[in-house]
């Protein structure tokens, strides 16, 4: 073995790793926002909606759920700029990234929803609510509390694969790292490094969800249990 | 649309299957290895399976074909071939969540019935083969066949680092050439959804089937 492994002329690139941590962040949470205000309401109309609603939402699911992430964004990326329309690059990677991980939401939320007893639901009658209280405070929330720690191990899953946006161009963590990879010629460094930072990425996602979990559901907070 | 073309398709959805093919069969055998070691009694091999499982979920696919991609060489083998390098990382990449999903299902399999075992004086091993495991796999195929899925579209991503040409990178090299997206990322698409479709459908009724007795 004769290889000599140099990491400092990859970490001389700090800054631009840090740009790309950042970029990486910040599609994180774009996708995750919209992700899940997708994700909900389609799972919403795949529970209660009219039968063609349905199947339009059931279709998009299997669509999406049966096909590679880097197909639909070829196909929705270079798509897009064929009809001729200028997207930024990072606007057109969040489209795709939602639209990929809302069908996934959608089939996580449904589960939850679907797990809502009938007596939740004649109760909140009983109470005199009106359709939309009881879809906000006696399905949705208790529906997402049901099935949060689902959710948010799916969207560490979508951070480590917004890697693959970096393949039409997105100049996030991965697509920093291709450039630094070129310039140095440190290939197998600059990987080691990317692991790492990932590795790192996927604890700070998880905590960060963990967090918002404890401040989003006190019933949960307070009692320690699962609904 | 050109004929042409349609046959590169093909040829890369043949790759595609021939990958996803020699990955299910290793992942399969390091998984069930990985499944072992994380419930073996031994504290050190069960938190090593531990550690595996957690750093192979928290790297993105693409990362780990780049290890395995330019990792070999600098232990000194010559570079590895594309279809060679993909297989090894999506090896590794499955094994751990094959691991974690077997070890659930070995663990599924009711209490009385490890008690039983070790009433008749079967040894571990003993245990294993012939009243645990055979339960644990009637448990096990359906989110198997489930993870089928996961592994046909994750060698998407083989194309990537390591260069191996299979379905969507087809679709890229025809699309450079044409530019229309549409049409053929489409195709790719429904390519891609011939496979994984009919193998989602399966895994959810083998789930009905199987849960006849938890109905």
């Amino acid at each position: 073995m004769t290889y000599n492994f140099d990491f400092a002329a990859v970490l001389a690139y700090w800054p631009l790793l840090l740009e790309g941590i950042w970029t990486t962040l910040r599609l994180t949470l774009f996708c995750t926002v919209f992700g899940i205000l997708l994700g909900g309401a389609c799972a919403v109309v795949r529970t209660g909606g009219p039968t063609w609603a349905r199947w339009i939402v059931s279709l998009y699911v299997e669509f999406i759920r049966n096909t590679p992430l880097l197909v639909q964004c070829y196909f929705l990326i270079f798509g897009i700029a064929s009809m001729g329309i200028r997207l930024p690059i990072l606007v057109g990677a969040t489209i795709a990234l939602t639209v990929n991980i809302g069908a996934y939401t959608t089939e996580i939320v449904r589960a939850g929803i679907e797990s809502i007893h009938r007596g939740q639901l004649e109760a909140a009658t009983c109470l005199g609510l009106s359709r939309t209280q009881t879809y906000l405070h006696v399905i949705i929330r208790p529906a997402l509390e049901r099935v949060y720690p689902a959710l948010s191990s799916q969207y560490v899953l979508l951070m480590l694969a917004s890697s693959i946006v970096s393949s039409v161009g997105v100049e996030e963590l991965f697509g920093i790292s291709n450039r630094i990879q070129s310039e140095t010629y440190r290939n197998f460094e600059i990987f080691v490094v990317l692991g790492g930072i990932y590795l790192g990425l996927a604890i700070l996602v998880r905590g960060g969800f963990a967090l918002l979990g404890l401040a989003m559901f006190p019933r949960r907070r307070k009692l320690g249990t699962p609904l | 649309m050109n004929s042409a073309y349609i046959l590169s398709l093909l040829q890369g959805l043949w790759a595609t299957v021939v990958l996803s093919l020699l990955t299910f069969l290793f992942g399969g055998i390091a998984g069930f290895i990985v499944a072992l070691a994380r419930i073996s009694r031994n504290w050190a091999i069960s938190r090593g399976a531990a550690a595996y499982i957690e750093i192979m979920q928290g790297l993105p696919l693409l990362v780990l074909m780049g290890l395995c991609f330019y990792g070999p060489s600098i232990l000194g083998y010559d570079s590895l071939s594309p279809l060679t390098a993909a297989t090894f990382a999506l090896t590794l990449y499955s094994s751990a969540y094959l691991g974690e999903i077997w070890r659930g299902c070995i663990q599924a399999v009711a209490k009385p019935q490890w008690e039983a075992a070790e009433c008749l004086g079967l040894t571990r091993w003993q245990r294993m083969r012939a009243v645990i495991l055979p339960q644990a796999l009637r448990i096990a195929i359906p989110p198997t066949v489930g993870f089928l899925v996961q592994i046909v579209k994750n060698t998407s991503i083989a194309s990537l680092v390591v260069g191996y040409a299979e379905l969507s990178y087809n679709a890229k090299i025809i699309n450079n050439a044409t530019f229309e997206p549409f049409l053929y990322f489409g195709i790719a698409a429904l390519m891609y959804f011939a496979i994984c479709y009919p193998l989602s459908v399966q895994s959810r009724a083998l789930e009905r089937k199987l849960n006849v007795a938890n109905r």
